[in-house]
């Protein structure tokens, strides 16, 4: 009898494993409220983007809209766990399902959004390539940059970039690549690299924040590239899809509209302009068909403000970084910033 | 007269130990098989579900982006598997040199471990203790920053007569300009290489004919030496050297070593040297004193009975053990994504992120690391079984 039985069994397993489905990943929206956690990844250490201080609290622009996204969908803007990813890491995270939303400077381009598993859901920060260099160095401009060795940080849009744009000018750059942001601003600031490039947002917060004299170093002119960068989400719940989309729309529609951190609670009241109406929830009930209150966008607002506030609390002016708004205005001031209607 | 039972037949039973054997080993193949198959396929019904494109097809596609150095010409426009191909050579450039460096750094060690010499003795014992205790990772940060920060700019390079510099660019050092002719020294020295081995069975049969002996180092590399130069007259006598000198951003003329390389490598070989001193240390106390003494009874000395007595014996013991800190620094130059290495993970990591494709990349990873070391291991078991004691 022994001779008979093992096959079967082995086979009962095989079988067993055979008819196991692949995981599904279960819907988004259903794991985040379970969890009562939205998981967000995010950049290591990005000063003005996403940063941690020494209390572990996390700031910076791309912060601000995971929060604003825990805001409307789970009522708490604090209900974040942050992912610190490099940027090798950050996509397989996306994938796998280790994180919500990806939020993490990155930037939206066909390759990406078309093969990776994963939708784009708009346009947080509209960037550019940039160099920095030494200002000793004497350099006008990035095309007189030949035969330079330039260091990069590894896992960006930047290598291809940089390679384009040094074949276009015949320029023969030497890339210096390294996986982590450190090390490759770490061997720039030492001299073993003439020149480091990332986008110029970043340029800036690396010049302000990192430097030991900002004014040793200088951002070159040429941006050599587009990089719209925003956040991204995995694919399969189009419902989560959806509310991280309209979010972010809501958050730059409250500003062309007027409506802020301070004043949401006082407008959402008073104010009798049917936008404004529209984005509080007192005229038509937009929550209910992205599956959410009608609160939602006043809870977003409340929690960390409009697009403007964000921009300006974290990269502006004011900050270290001293950005311009810029490409980053909204549209009818000049700007790319157009969210399309709450409506 | 024993009974001796009739020769058996194959028993196709359950009984049969060997039916048994053979079923189990069937299997445990097929358990191995499925599980696999099983990985695969629900990876790919994973990726499938969730829009992940896969496949190695974009392997053919051009990579687009620049590696800052390499053995073989490269152009951004050539396709990805050329990309990879540079990286694995980078990798192989620091796992070769670093592999012979290491074994003679580690040799010179271990024996000094015996010097009757006290400072020689306490220097080599303090060099392995700090080495190896020292994550190799941090050494090769260290060494880099050295070249980083400690040396200084192009344009002030610490340099000897005008030929060699030193700067945070790198080790630059001048090189033969001779095109052709170069090809014609290394074709006379390979006939230099020849007439040695010629001579040296030679000097092997007359020292078994007469007991006289010749030296077996410096005539033969006179041979080389001499093969080379007939060569270089061949070629016509050719002097251009090309000399670097400091241009605007980088070393111009001659050849450079990245602070990279020379960081990896330099980390990577005196960390493993201290691993292979110990080992070289345990060969040659294996040997019984015995032997030493009996050398010493002969009056041959202390240096030849190292070379002559000790070490061709110590070598058995020694192989494996080498082998797997030969492995290891192949591995541990994957650390080299740290300092900027454009090793064959740093390509993989910039044509994942290009690609998306993390799997094969990984995938890729893993078998050039594979392939490496069992080849690494193929050919030191093959010297292993060389150097082992024929037992006739």
């Amino acid at each position: 009898m022994l001779k008979s039985k093992k096959p079967i069994v082995v086979g009962l397993v095989a079988a067993a494993l055979l008819a196991a489905q692949p995981a599904m990943a279960g819907k988004t929206v259903d794991a985040i409220k379970a969890r009562g956690q939205l998981v967000c990844g995010v950049h290591t250490g990005l000063a003005g983007f996403s940063q941690a201080d020494t209390q572990g609290n996390w700031s910076g622009l791309d912060v601000d809209v995971c929060r604003a996204i825990a805001a409307a969908l789970l009522g708490d803007a604090t209900k974040v766990k942050w992912v610190p990813l490099t940027a090798a890491q950050r996509f397989t995270a996306l994938q796998s399902g280790e994180i919500d939303i990806l939020s993490r400077n990155t930037t939206w381009t066909l390759t990406r959004d078309a093969s990776l598993g994963l939708h784009f859901i708009g346009t947080t920060y509209y960037d550019g390539q940039g160099f920095i260099v030494p200002v000793k160095a004497k350099i006008k401009s990035a095309k007189q940059l030949k035969g330079a060795t330039v260091c990069v940080q590894s896992g960006t849009t930047t290598e291809k970039n940089m390679t384009d744009f040094s074949r276009t000018n015949k320029l023969d750059l030497k890339p210096v690549v390294f996986e982590k942001i450190e090390a490759a601003t770490g061997a720039y600031f030492s001299g073993r690299c003439a020149a480091f490039t990332t986008d110029a947002s970043g340029l800036a917060s690396i010049r302000n924040k990192e430097a030991k004299n900002p004014t040793d170093h200088v951002i070159l002119p040429e941006l050599i590239s587009k990089e719209p960068l925003g956040p991204a989400v995995r694919r399969g719940d189009d419902e989560f899809f959806a509310i991280a989309k309209w979010v972010v729309f809501g958050l730059i529609e409250a500003e062309e509209y007027g409506l802020t951190q301070a004043n949401v609670e006082k407008m959402m009241n008073e104010s009798q302009d049917p936008v404004v109406m529209r984005i509080t929830g007192k005229s038509e009930d937009t929550g209910k068909l992205l599956g959410l209150d009608k609160d939602w966008m006043v809870r977003a607002l409340k929690a960390v403000g409009n697009y403007g506030e964000i921009f300006e609390r974290n990269v502006g002016a004011k900050t270290p970084l001293a950005l311009q708004r810029g490409t980053n205005a909204q549209w009818n001031k000049g700007g790319l910033m157009y969210a399309p209607p709450i409506r | 007269m024993t009974h001796r039972p009739p020769p058996k037949r194959r028993d196709w039973s359950w009984r049969s130990q060997a039916f048994r054997g053979l079923v189990y080993q069937l299997l445990a193949v097929a358990v191995i098989g499925v599980a696999l198959w099983f990985l695969a396929h629900n990876t790919l019904e994973n990726m499938r579900a969730r829009g992940i494109q896969s496949g190695f097809g974009f392997l053919a596609q051009p990579a687009g982006f620049d590696i800052g150095e390499g053995l073989i010409h490269y152009d951004a426009l050539d396709p990805y598997w050329k990309a990879f191909l540079v990286g694995i050579l980078n990798t192989l450039r620091v796992a070769v040199v670093g592999i012979v460096l290491a074994t003679v750094l580690g040799t010179l060690l271990g024996i000094g471990r015996f010097s009757r010499n006290a400072i020689l003795r306490s220097l080599c014992y303090a060099y392995v203790e700090v080495f190896r205790n020292i994550p190799v990772l941090l050494q090769l940060l260290m060494w880099y920053l050295l070249f980083t920060d400690v040396l200084p700019p192009l344009a002030e390079a610490v340099n000897v007569g005008g030929l060699f510099y030193l700067s945070k660019g790198g080790f630059s050092f001048p090189t033969p300009a001779w095109g052709v002719g170069l090809a014609f020294v290394a074709a006379g020295a390979v006939l230099g290489v020849a007439v040695a081995l010629a001579y040296r069975r030679w000097v092997l049969r007359q020292f078994e004919a007469t007991g006289r002996v010749r030296s077996l180092f410096w005539v033969p590399l006179a041979i080389v030496l001499a093969g080379a130069f007939v060569g270089w007259i061949a070629a016509g006598a050719p002097r251009e050297w090309s000399i670097p000198a400091p241009g605007t951003f980088t070393m111009e003329g001659g050849a450079s070593a990245t602070p990279e390389f020379l960081g990896v490598l330099i980390g990577l070989v005196l960390y493993t040297a201290a691993f292979i001193a110990e080992v070289v240390r345990a060969g040659i106390q294996s040997v019984a004193h015995g032997q030493v003494e009996a050398s010493g009874s002969l009056g041959i000395s202390r240096g030849l009975t190292m070379r002559l007595v000790i070490l061709p014996q110590a070598l058995r013991v020694i192989i494996p053990p080498i082998t797997s800190q030969y492995l290891n620094l192949t591995k541990n130059s994957s650390l080299a994504v740290a300092i900027g290495y454009p090793d064959v993970v740093s390509v993989a990591n910039t044509a994942l992120n290009n690609t998306g494709r993390a799997v094969e990349c990984i995938a890729i990873i893993m078998l050039v690391y594979l392939t490496t070391s069992l080849s690494t291991a193929a050919f030191m078991n093959w010297y292993n079984r060389r150097a082992a004691i024929r037992e006739r």
